[in-house]
C-alpha cells in the first residue's frame, strides 16, 4: 500500500502552506519525507537544494511533531537549553521562550505542562535553529479555541519575517483561515493545490433547489451547465455551474416553488475532492511541477 | 506571544554543521541532572550492591585465600555487580526515551546517533562508578583490607565492567518496551551475577556451573577485577571474553537502534 504517490511540491519563501486531507491521506509521511524521517521508495526529496538530513544538520528545517517527543522529567527551559545545544548556532533561549509564549513556566517539568503548554515549547524549539522552513503536523491538535488562535498569531508573525510554514491538518477550517496556500491531499495524492478561494472554485458552481412535482429529469439535467440531478419526492436538487439559467427555467417554464441558490463552499470541495470515488483531475493546478 | 523580538532568517551558505556530531557538556550536564531526578534509579543502584555486600561479606567459613581476601574479593564481586546494575540501568533508560519519541524528535536536530550513544554510556557509566564508589566506601568502613595501590586499581577494573554493561542497557531498552524493561533485566542480570562467579567465588560453586561461567558476560570482567588482589596467572580469555561481549552488545544496540529510527 502506497501512503504517498507521487507528489511534487513546491513551496515559496514566506509562505504558509497547509497539507489539507482526511485520516491516511498521506500527510504525516509527506512531512516525514520532508524532515528526513522516512524515505520515498522511489524518486527524491529535495529541500532548499540539498538532502532533508543535509538541511536538518544545518538547522534549515525544523519540525513540531504531532504529539510526543518531549521529555517529562525536564523542566521547559532544559528542554529548550538541550535542544539548543545541538545546533551550531541558534536563538536565545529566553527569546525563543518568549515567543512561543512560555516564559512564565520555563521552571516547569514538561510532564506537568497542559497539551497546549507542551505544544508550545515544540514551537520554541522549531525556533531555536531559525529555520528557512518549519514543518508542523497537526500542531494544534488538542487546543482549545483560544490555545489556537494565540499558536496561530504566533506562526503568522513568524511567516511575515520570511519563513515558510507547512502544517499538515484535517481541520477545514484551520487550512482556510491560516493558510496562503492549501494543497489538498488524497490517497497519496494532490488532488488540488491553490488558495482557499481556487480549492474553493474546484468544486464550482452552485446548487439549485425547489419544490417541484412531477419534475422531468432529462429536461433539468440538459439545461446548460447542469451536472446532476436528484429528485426525491417534490423536492428537486441540482448541481450546476450555471445557477441562473437553471432558475430562470424553472421560475418561467415550471411551476417551481421555493426555489433556492447555494454556493459551495471549502467543505464541499473537501468531500467532494477526497471522497472515495476514483480521484478527478482538477482543472487548474494540479499536479503543480518541481520539487519541495 | 511576542512580536517584538527580531527574526531573520539567515543566508542558507552560512550555516554551519556541530562539530562532534552534538555531543557537547550542556546536553551532558542536563543529562545527569535528569538522572539524579529519577531517585528511584539512583536508590536502587547505589542501595542494592551495599545491601548484597552485607549480607554476603560474612561469609567468613568459605574463604579460599583466608578471610581477608575473601571479604575483598567479596566487596569487589559486589563493586562489579554495582557497576553491572547500574550501567545497565542507565543504559535502558533509552527505552523511555523511545516510549515517548524522544528519539524521534532528536532525530529531526543535528544530533549524530553516534553523539547521542557516547552521551548515554557516559551517564550510564557515571552512575557506575557512583556503585562502585560507594561500596567499596562501606568495604573500608567495614574492615575490608588491601593495599592502596590494588583498592585503586581493582576499583578502576570493576568500574570499567560498567562500559560492558551499558551497551547491554541500550540493547536492552531498544528490544524491549518501556513499561517491564527492568523486570526482565532484573533476572538477567542475577543469573549472569550466580553464574559469572560475582556474589560466591568459583571454586565454591557446583561443577555445571563453573562449566557454564567463562561463557557469562560477568566472568571475564568480575576475574580481570580481582587479578590485582588474587594475582597469579593472567588468563587472556578473560580479556577476550569482555571484548567479544561488549562489541556483541554495541553491535545488537546499533542494529535495534537503526531498526528503530526507521519510521514502521
Amino acid at each position: 500500500m502506497r501512503a504517498v504517490d507521487g507528489i511534487d511540491l513546491h513551496l515559496d519563501l514566506g509562505e504558509i502552506a497547509a497539507l489539507l486531507g482526511p485520516n491516511g491521506a498521506g500527510k504525516t509521511t509527506t512531512i516525514d519525507m520532508i524532515l528526513g524521517l522516512g524515505r520515498p521508495d522511489q524518486g527524491s526529496v529535495t529541500v532548499l537544494g540539498m538532502s532533508p538530513s543535509a538541511a536538518v544538520s544545518r538547522g534549515l528545517v525544523a519540525a513540531v511533531m504531532q504529539t510526543g517527543g518531549l521529555l517529562k522529567d525536564l523542566t521547559v527551559r532544559e528542554t529548550v537549553r538541550l535542544t539548543a545545544s545541538l545546533y551550531a548556532e541558534s536563538r536565545p533561549v529566553e527569546e525563543v521562550l518568549e515567543r512561543a509564549g512560555i516564559s512564565g513556566i520555563a521552571e516547569r517539568l514538561v510532564g506537568k505542562c497542559s497539551g497546549g503548554e507542551q505544544q508550545r515549547l515544540r514551537f520554541a524549539l522549531a525556533l531555536l535553529p531559525d529555520p528557512a522552513l518549519m514543518a508542523l503536523d497537526e500542531p494544534t491538535a488538542g487546543m482549545d479555541v483560544e490555545g489556537r488562535r494565540d499558536f496561530w498569531s504566533a506562526i503568522r508573525q513568524d511567516a511575515e519575517r520570511g519563513r515558510t510554514v507547512l502544517f499538515a491538518t484535517h481541520y477545514l477550517e484551520e487550512a482556510d483561515a491560516y493558510a496562503d496556500r492549501i494543497i489538498l491531499l488524497r490517497q497519496g495524492r494532490i488532488v488540488a493545490d491553490g488558495t482557499a478561494a481556487e480549492v474553493r472554485s474546484l468544486s464550482s458552481g452552485r446548487s439549485v433547489r425547489a419544490s417541484l412535482a412531477e419534475a422531468d429529469k432529462a429536461t433539468l439535467s440538459g439545461l446548460p451547465g447542469v451536472r446532476s440531478v436528484e429528485i426525491r419526492g417534490d423536492r428537486v436538487l441540482i448541481q450546476t455551474m450555471d445557477s441562473d439559467a437553471v432558475a430562470r427555467y424553472l421560475l418561467t417554464a415550471t411551476k417551481a416553488r421555493d426555489v433556492e441558490i447555494v454556493a459551495h463552499n471549502l467543505e464541499d470541495a473537501f468531500l467532494n475532492l477526497t471522497s472515495d470515488e476514483p480521484a478527478p483531475v482538477p482543472e487548474n493546478r494540479a499536479g503543480v511541477g518541481t520539487a519541495a | 506571544m511576542s512580536s517584538r523580538l527580531p527574526v531573520a532568517v539567515r543566508p542558507l551558505t552560512e550555516r554551519r554543521v556541530l562539530p562532534l556530531g552534538g555531543f557537547n557538556l550542556t546536553f551532558l550536564a542536563i543529562e545527569i541532572r535528569r538522572l539524579l531526578r529519577n531517585r528511584r534509579t539512583v536508590a536502587v543502584t547505589v542501595i542494592v550492591p551495599v545491601v548484597l555486600f552485607l549480607l554476603l561479606k560474612s561469609r567468613k567459613a568459605l574463604a579460599v585465600g583466608g578471610v581477608e581476601l575473601a571479604a575483598a574479593s567479596t566487596m569487589i564481586g559486589i563493586a562489579v555487580y554495582g557497576a553491572m546494575l547500574a550501567a545497565t540501568s542507565g543504559g535502558a533508560m533509552v527505552s523511555i526515551e523511545r516510549a515517548l519519541g524522544w528519539s524521534r524528535q532528536l532525530r529531526v536536530t543535528p544530533l549524530r546517533p553516534a553523539a547521542y550513544i557516547a552521551i548515554k554510556i557516559l551517564v550510564a557509566m557515571l552512575l557506575g562508578l557512583t556503585s562502585v564508589a560507594v561500596v567499596y566506601i562501606i568495604g573500608a568502613i567495614d574492615g575490608v583490607q588491601m593495599t592502596p595501590a590494588t583498592w585503586v586499581l581493582t576499583g578502576i577494573l570493576a568500574w570499567a565492567a560498567s562500559l560492558l554493561f551499558a551497551s547491554f542497557g541500550l540493547f536492552m531498552g531498544y528490544l524491549l518496551p518501556s513499561e517491564n524493561v527492568m523486570q526482565i533485566i532484573g533476572p538477567i542480570l542475577a543469573i549472569f551475577s550466580l553464574f559469572g562467579g560475582l556474589f560466591v567465588p568459583l571454586a565454591l560453586l557446583p561443577s555445571v556451573m563453573q562449566d557454564i561461567a567463562p561463557y557469562m558476560p560477568t566472568y571475564g570482567v568480575a576475574s580481570i577485577a580481582r587479578y590485582p588482589l588474587v594475582g597469579g596467572v593472567f588468563d587472556p580469555t578473560w580479556l577476550l571474553s569482555v571484548v567479544v561481549w561488549t562489541a556483541a552488545f554495541a553491535a545488537a544496540a546499533s542494529v535495534l537502534f537503526r531498526r528503530d529510527t526507521r519510521r514502521t
